[in-house]
């Protein structure tokens, strides 16, 4: 029997034949939904290989190494209660962790409270630039809702939905759009003028449709304005959701796009690199996530013009939906990434 | 690094990277030019023995960034920027800010 686990991480025997049929399965989910291609039989026998090797760390092969970028960076020693400088921690980056590049991050990971320390954070951009070589991103969250009543100007869509008030919510979507492109232009503006490589928006398009749409508007005007920073648009969820519905991104609808269509509009809007995402389903086996999440990954690098970095931990990538990932399922997911996905990098 | 990480400057991640970031290229296309422009073959890109012996020839920091006289940090960049025929923006604004470059 193949010792795996369920999407909430806990341990599930199966026989190869079981695991078979649950990456298919995993599959035919990807293909039904985002009207893409299926992996071939080749690929999904790749993947069971992957799933039912022995090894609890399971890796590529020679060659098949690909390129790391991280989200909220210098936050993952912050939450361990560690109580280091944000530039010590980028050196810990670079020269403990292998890391191929490097992300500084502030705590309260949202453009919106970032706005208001920025020349702090300019001072981290550039004293950790001087002591690293590795390229560094600044990253944060677009994160619309904070832009809601009563923490933020803009009447709360989610309060006024539920009463039926369609238009009033969709104007208040727009308004707080307005808002997160002027936040995120000044604070990217501000860090890569203090010598970041780059910005990457984490977590794009949470709060859907507007969120995606804000994120777009802010690479565009970045691009315009220094045309040779790189930017990274990382999703939060495999489908952007239609809070509002009828926003549009050069003539796309938003609402109701899958990774391999996002992309596109990423591209367009002048992103470097797009970090796809595929949400991990706690109900169903790492098999079958497995093989949801390489198919939409897979058609979006097949559809992508500039790398594709997939985002492969807590809850995305197939990886189990728990604070502490299985190295047994991260190793899987990051093999069966490079080598059936043929991503850029995670 | 991982399962499936290049290794960052304990291999040739970091340039690769670069690549990816600043021209848009894809895996492939990134490891070829920088195998290219450090005359190594593409599957050494990954290798922290040759790499490391590389790095130290090229004087673009290893992971012993504190140890003997190899550049370190900033002063590694500006060979990248160089080496990989780059603008990178931290070389440039070090440039401005020390007197040594000016726009135009």
């Amino acid at each position: 029997m193949i010792v795996t686990r369920m999407g909430d991480g806990s341990f599930v025997s199966m026989s190869e034949e079981e695991v078979k049929a649950d990456v298919r399965e995993g599959v035919e989910d990807a293909v039904k939904r985002g009207k893409i291609e299926p992996l071939s039989a080749d690929e999904i026998n790749h993947l069971v290989d992957i799933c039912c090797r022995p090894q609890k760390f399971v890796s590529v092969r020679h060659g098949n190494e690909l390129i790391l970028t991280y989200d909220s960076g210098t936050l993952k020693i912050t939450r361990l209660g560690i109580p280091i400088g944000m530039p010590q921690i980028m050196q810990l980056y670079e020269r403990a962790f292998a890391a191929d590049t490097l992300e500084l991050a502030y705590v309260h990971y949202s453009f919106k409270p970032i706005k208001m320390i920025v020349p702090e954070e300019q001072y981290a951009v550039a004293e950790t630039s001087l002591v690293t070589t590795a390229p560094l991103f600044y990253g944060a969250m677009p994160n619309l809702p904070l832009y809601t009543q009563p923490d933020g100007p803009c009447p709360n869509a989610a309060e006024l939905l539920p009463a039926g008030k369609i238009a009033e919510a969709r104007a208040a979507q727009e308004e707080a759009v307005e808002y997160a492109v002027k936040d995120m232009v000044f604070v990217a503006s501000g860090v890569y003028e203090a010598g970041s490589d780059g910005i990457d928006f984490d977590t794009t398009a949470a709060a859907g449709d507007a969120e995606f749409q804000a994120t777009l508007l802010a690479c565009e005007q970045l691009k315009a304005r220094y045309p040779d920073m790189a930017i990274e648009i990382g999703m939060a969820g495999e489908f952007v959701l239609g809070f509002h519905g009828q926003l549009t991104y050069d003539g796309v609808r938003l609402a109701g796009l899958y990774p391999h269509q996002q992309v596109k509009l990423a591209e367009k809007a002048g992103a470097s690199i797009f970090g796809a995402v595929v949400n991990t389903n706690s109900s169903r086996s790492f098999p079958w996530n497995l093989g949801r999440a390489v198919t939409f990954c897979k058609a979006c690098v097949e559809a992508a013009n500039i790398p594709v970095h997939a985002n492969v931990g807590m809850g995305v990538g197939a990886v189990p939906l728990v604070m502490t990932p299985p190295i047994d399922c991260v190793s899987r997911a990051s093999t069966a990434m490079a080598e059936v996905g043929k991503l850029d990098g995670l | 690094m991982h399962a499936s990480g290049m290794g960052g400057i304990r291999t040739a991640g970091d340039l690769v990277a670069r690549m990816q970031m600043s021209k848009k290229m894809r895996l492939k296309e990134a490891k070829e030019y920088v195998a290219g422009k450090l005359k190594v073959s593409v599957s050494d890109l990954a290798d922290e023995v040759i790499m490391n012996e590389v790095r130290q020839d090229l004087d673009i920091a290893t992971v012993y960034g504190g140890m003997g006289e190899q550049s370190r940090g900033i002063e590694a960049k500006f060979r990248i920027a160089k080496l990989l025929d780059l603008e990178i923006n931290s070389v440039n604004r070090f440039l401005k800010k020390t007197g040594w470059y000016q726009e135009g």
